[in-house]
């Protein structure tokens, strides 16, 4: 399976293109709504999930997920009382 | 293309779903025991939903050429009931030897709490005493990165536990690699909004290859298209992929990871036909 770079555009440019007219409206949507989103955690993850987009970084998608993503503690287990081998207790 | 859907909700779908399924070429399905849209009150309850899952959907399956797999557990989002869990775990052998019962499924977390995590592990427990293989549910969106790293902590630093038999399902771009690494089975859920797209799917069959992936709709009460698998057959396709990659995602690595479960009698289309004069 050799497919270029040219023909994934080729198939997926007006789809793409609708959905950066749909990300749009819905911006303009909330900014032409009464009251404000400043100041929101999404409103400002939805901001840098746009850039994400704009960077220059591989694996857009999984940067994009780890944004809206809660992080990781490798300590939880201790945290719960839960670092024993033995499961029942 | 015959297929396999590894992990739906039939329970929760009409009798026409399982007739657009086999039209489509599903020839078998895997049914996670799973939340009922609301939580339940008492081991009795469990008891006959088991019963639901172990013979009625079978038989329901069995009138359209589908062959239907079931795996039993209290899930996550009811392990808050510690007491109930605990119950719950403890009358499940009673229908481990049943036709079609292939192990401990879905069991996992979903807002990864303690108690989440102390029920995920004696559900650990119960399949290693039962020498049961395990289908595990990773938590949604902004839970399910913490979640799966959490699963995966518990799975890999219990020596007992056999990762060739451990499927985790649900995982998207950010767990994939995580879960693969550390030698499991995973499982893609094609799943509108808040989970993976067909084309996603392909994506990540194109950056990780065939092995040890597969593909589910997970079709259940919520908003879900049992008829998933078939869309990402048809993007792989579409993509020009080798029918045997696709064949190998939705019908042969089912196989080879169902197959290690004693009550797995899947049998092939074409090896049931029988000719009489």
């Amino acid at each position: 399976m050799e497919t270029s770079a040219t023909q994934i555009l080729d198939r997926e440019f007006l789809e793409l293109r609708a959905r950066i007219l749909e990300l749009a409206a819905s911006f303009d949507r909330v900014e032409r709504a009464q009251g404000t989103v400043e100041g929101d955690q999404r409103w400002d993850l939805l901001q840098q999930g746009l850039e994400v987009l704009l960077g220059s970084q591989e694996e857009r998608a999984r940067a994009v997920q780890l944004l809206f993503s809660l992080s990781y503690d490798p300590d939880w287990r201790e945290k719960y009382g839960l670092s024993g081998n033995v499961s029942n207790g | 293309m015959y297929y396999f859907d590894p992990h739906i909700h039939m329970v929760s779908r009409t009798t026409d779903d399982y007739a657009t399924l086999a039209r489509m070429g599903c020839v078998a399905v895997s049914e996670p025991a799973f939340w009922a849209g609301f939580d339940r009150g008492s081991v009795d309850s469990f008891r006959d939903y088991f019963h639901q899952l172990t013979d009625f959907e079978r038989r329901r399956a069995a009138q359209f050429g589908i062959q239907h797999f079931t795996w039993l557990c209290i899930n996550a989002k009811e392990a808050e009931n510690v007491e109930l869990s605990r119950e719950v775990i403890a009358m499940i052998p009673e229908f481990l030897d049943e036709p079609g019962v292939l192990g401990i499924g879905e069991i996992g977390l979903n807002k990864n709490t303690r108690n989440e995590a102390q029920i995920f592990l004696e559900h650990l427990d119960l399949a290693v005493q039962f020498d049961q293989p395990i289908l595990i549910h990773t938590p949604h969106l902004e839970d399910k990165y913490l979640g799966t790293r959490m699963i995966l902590d518990m799975l890999t630093s219990d020596h007992r536990i056999d990762t060739d038999r451990v499927l985790v399902d649900h995982v998207e771009e950010h767990t994939v690699a995580d879960v693969l690494k550390d030698g499991f089975w995973a499982g893609m859920t094609l799943y509108p909004v808040t989970k993976c797209t067909p084309q996603r799917a392909a994506d990540i069959i194109e950056v990780h290859g065939p092995e040890r992936l597969l593909v589910n709709s997970a079709g259940d009460w919520g908003p879900s298209k049992p008829t998933a698998v078939p869309d990402f057959i048809f993007e792989m396709r579409q993509r020009g992929h080798a029918e045997s990659v696709i064949r190998r995602v939705v019908y042969e690595n089912p196989i080879e990871f169902f197959s290690q479960s004693s009550n797995f009698d899947y049998r092939a289309p074409d090896e049931e036909a029988v000719v009489t004069n």
